[in-house]
């Protein structure tokens, strides 16, 4: 038993590569309409010929020479794993413009078998392509398919099951005669000095540690090479191999596609118009978020969960239960009344977050499937630039708004270390996540000049810190390229799976926090080391003009803020804050401190030292907000 | 008028103490020697000074070398994108063309060719007034795609090279030349489509990218 055949799943972002890691898998990786979905890799397994095999999945990359996070760790994949095969997914309704990775899949002597995927957009511009002549010319198999509906599954799998029998492919792109002569000479095989002439750092750094004498011998000629010709290296090589995939085409073409001028490129552009543009995101913001998440998710939802299933099914049960089991007061405790796994617990993650989050995440499930995403991008990236992001940077920020902990993650796919930091750090700050925005809706309901002055801080908040990171970051001002996917109209079933993995994800993220605090705080009741801590916040509290009793709120927000937010909407319910209190409290509860998981994912992705210092600034500007808005609120003697 | 010789003089003058930041440059450095019947022409306009060895251009000497600077690589964009000239022939062609285009034919091209920055090596080409109210008078023939107006269509003709990175990232993505591109719209993002899909980008990328028109 050798260890088990890999198949790694590539191509250019938004092709549909997930959807056919799906169908091979049976496991799901989530699928939407916009570049850069996947931004781990998968892994999963398949039989196919009663061979066992694993199916990686990658994030998209249009090049063999990598410009963000994710295409270097999925070049890095297909360099390092050793695949039996890699499936090339391609649009096929592009097909001139991604077969020059299938040229560079060929050239670095990996197997590979070419998908046509969603064939059907194909279809429907007319374009017809003989697929016989494409195996020929390419010297690989061809596979045409309709990842969304399941077709060319079967055949996908056949493909595999004869990847032993595949033999290399024989095409080859002849460069300009200096450029093969380099190759040539230079004694690396021809996949490494193609990348070395494209000016790939990577392979360069590798080389230079690994194989120092080669590489000395080789600079003053790549610097030859280089003043030969007017235009860099990797433009001449990236143009051959156009030219040659464009020659394959032209041949393959039988019927060629007609420009489509229907009602959704006409509704397309409608979206990506300022005017009404504009308009349409405060329809998606006013139906979307506030209807649906907040008036049906936080409203009727949370209520029925909190007041019905909790308050009148589940808790007085589990009460009863609970205290026959256990006649001691201490024990009772750790499941029930104050700080109880059952009541407090359980009923904030499943009465109060999870109807919230789940409704967000549905609503963001159609927006990213529809293709809404790159066009709210392009629109706002001039404005974006201002806070030294680039438009791209608008949908980790927008996840946000659903899991800040999801979207750290996301920050991956932007493609300067600047644009990433302070997309981090806008994240850790001023974007609250769904289960926290849901909870603090529900406290503001009925609060409509609260509310706004809410909504007024936490976007000056933004912005001021934007500005300022823009200007203090040192580093280049981002740029903007994004390939902007047509509308589609969303599957339900996708819609609902997808809703129900993130649901699922963050479940499983936050029940074992949830319950740790619980009993953490319970402890703490018991040891007195609560009342230790709630005096040690009397003098930041009375700061902020905050009674005590918000103490262990914060102290719970400590752990997760949308924990705290839910105690405080136990609070403001029965009358406990004044108006102006909430007002402060709420606003330093949105600015605080991410959840524990949050940290987490800053340090994974940015580094311990980075997140920290994220984290002190958020702190500082979280309370220092709340100072002087408690201030301002008492200088002129406002009472809302 | 001045002579095609001592205008080459001009030209190297310019390029070796502006571009090339040289300290000091003698007349032998550039091949000539210093009682040169062009050199004294030149001294005698007033347009260089000798101190020493070395040669120095004066105010007026700079406007009128600057000038020729940008006359030689106009004249190399337009040998490259509109005759599609390739490879040495270019540079040669470049020096007798340089001696044609006098002011005022000199901003007709760079309209033609859309007020390009950069000459086919990717040295600057010197600024002229024109391309500072650009947009305006212009029959273009190559435009970036920053100044493309929506509904206009073209094959891309160069990429200007700019940041490394930046230009992978668009040839990448299929951003190439010989590409037919139709520019959409161009606020507030340049949305252009190429092939069957849509791009945006920013102006930052669009002025970087040359179109020859063609509808």
């Amino acid at each position: 038993m050798g260890e088990i055949k890999k198949i790694i799943i590539a191509g250019n972002p938004n092709v549909g590569k997930s959807v056919i890691f799906n169908a091979l898998t049976g496991s799901y990786a989530t699928v939407s309409n916009y570049p850069g979905t996947t931004v781990e890799v998968f892994r999963g397994k398949t039989k196919a010929g009663g061979e066992d095999f694993e199916v990686v999945d990658t994030p998209g990359m249009y090049s063999f020479v990598p410009v963000t996070e994710e295409e270097r760790v999925s070049r890095n994949i297909i360099l390092a794993e050793k695949p039996v095969l890699v499936i090339h997914v391609i649009d096929t309704k592009n097909i001139e413009r991604m077969l020059p990775f299938t040229i560079q899949l060929i050239e670095a002597r990996l197997p590979v078998i070419l998908v046509l995927n969603i064939m059907d957009e194909a279809d429907r511009l007319g374009l017809k392509l003989n697929i016989k002549l494409l195996e020929e010319q390419l010297g690989i198999p061809v596979v045409s398919s309709i990842g969304t509906m399941g077709k060319g599954i079967t055949a996908i799998r056949e493909k595999i099951t004869g990847y032993a029998a595949l033999e290399a492919s024989t095409l080859k792109i002849v460069y300009d005669p200096a450029i093969e002569k380099f190759i040539n000479d230079s004694g690396l095989d021809r996949l490494r000095a193609l990348l070395v002439l494209q000016d790939d750092t990577e392979i360069i750094n590798t080389l230079k540690k690994e194989k120092k004498t080669v590489f000395k011998e080789l600079e003053p000629k790549i610097e030859k090479l280089r003043e030969k010709y007017a235009q860099p290296l990797s433009y001449l090589i990236a143009l051959a191999r156009q030219q040659s995939a464009t020659g394959i085409v032209e041949e393959a073409k039988e019927k060629k596609e007609k420009p489509a001028g229907n009602f959704t490129e006409k509704l397309s552009r409608l979206t990506m118009n300022t005017f009404s543009g504009y308009i349409l995101l405060a329809a998606v913001l006013y139906f979307g978020l506030y209807l649906f998440v907040g008036k049906f998710g936080a409203g009727f939802l949370v209520d029925l969960m909190e007041k019905k299933v909790f308050g009148e099914w589940l808790i007085p049960p589990a009460a009863k239960f609970i205290e026959n089991i256990f006649p001691w007061k201490a024990v009772q405790d750790i499941f029930i009344n104050d700080y109880g796994i059952v009541t407090l617990g359980m009923r904030y993650a499943f009465a109060i977050i999870l109807p919230i989050v789940g409704t967000f995440f549905f609503v963001f499930a159609i927006i990213e499937d529809t293709g809404y995403l790159p066009r709210l991008a392009m629109l706002i990236d001039r404005a974006f630039k201002k806070i030294g992001l680039s438009g791209r940077a608008v949908i980790p920020l927008v996840l946000g708004l659903g899991c800040g902990t999801m979207a750290t993650m996301v920050t991956r796919t932007l493609s300067t270390k600047r644009e990433r930091l302070i997309a981090t750090l806008l994240l850790a700050l001023a974007i609250p996540c769904s289960a926290q925005l849901g909870v603090i809706m529900a406290i503001l309901s009925g609060l409509p000049v609260i509310l706004f002055i809410w909504l007024a801080v936490i976007n000056a908040v933004f912005i001021t810190a934007g500005i300022l990171s823009a200007k203090i970051l040192p580093g280049e001002a981002p740029s903007f390229f994004m390939e902007v996917p047509p509308l589609r109209l969303p599957k339900l079933s996708n819609l609902f799976m997808k809703t129900y993995t993130r649901m699922e994800w963050y479940l499983k993220e936050v029940m074992p926090v949830f319950l740790a605090v619980s009993l953490l705080m319970w402890f703490a009741d018991y040891s007195g080391l609560l009342k230790l801590a709630i005096r040690l916040s009397f003098y930041p509290l009375s700061v902020l003009g905050l009674p005590l009793s918000t103490a262990t709120v914060f102290i719970m927000g400590f752990f997760r803020r949308d924990y705290g937010a839910a105690g405080l909407y136990d609070m403001s319910r029965i009358g406990l804050l004044t108006h102006n209190q909430m007002l402060v409290s709420v606003v330093v509860m949105t600015l605080f401190l991410p959840c524990i998981a949050q940290l987490i994912m800053m340090i994974k992705e940015r580094k311990l030292g980075t997140a920290m210092a994220l984290t002190g600034v958020v702190t500082v500007i979280a309370f220092g907000t709340g100072f002087i808005l408690n201030l301002a609120l008492n200088i002129f003697k406002i009472v809302l | 008028m001045i002579m095609h010789k001592s205008e080459e003089i001009l030209e190297g003058l310019y390029i070796n103490i502006f571009e090339k930041k040289k300290k000091s440059v003698t007349p032998s450095y550039l091949g000539i020697t210093g009682d040169n019947a062009e050199v004294k022409e030149l001294l005698k306009k007033g347009l260089v000074v000798l101190q020493g060895e070395n040669l120095k251009l004066t105010k007026d000497g700079e406007v009128e070398a600057r000038d020729v600077v940008r006359r030689h690589r106009l004249a190399e964009r337009l040998l490259t994108d509109v005759f599609d000239m390739k490879g040495a022939g270019v540079h040669r062609s470049a020096c007798e063309f340089e001696h044609i285009l006098h002011r005022g034919i000199d901003e007709q091209i760079c309209r033609l060719l859309g007020h390009p920055t950069t000459c086919p090596h990717g040295t600057n080409i010197p600024e002229g007034k024109c391309c500072k109210e650009k947009g305006i008078k212009d029959t273009r023939v190559i435009s970036p795609l920053s100044l493309l107006r929506p509904g206009e269509k073209g094959k891309i003709s160069y990429i200007q090279a700019g940041d490394q990175a930046k230009l992978q990232t668009i040839m990448a993505m299929g951003v190439l030349p010989g590409m037919e591109v139709g520019l959409l719209s161009n606020f507030p993002s340049y949305l252009f489509k190429l092939g069957n899909s849509q791009f945006a980008v920013d102006e930052t990328i669009a002025r970087q990218v040359f179109v020859r028109i063609t509808k």
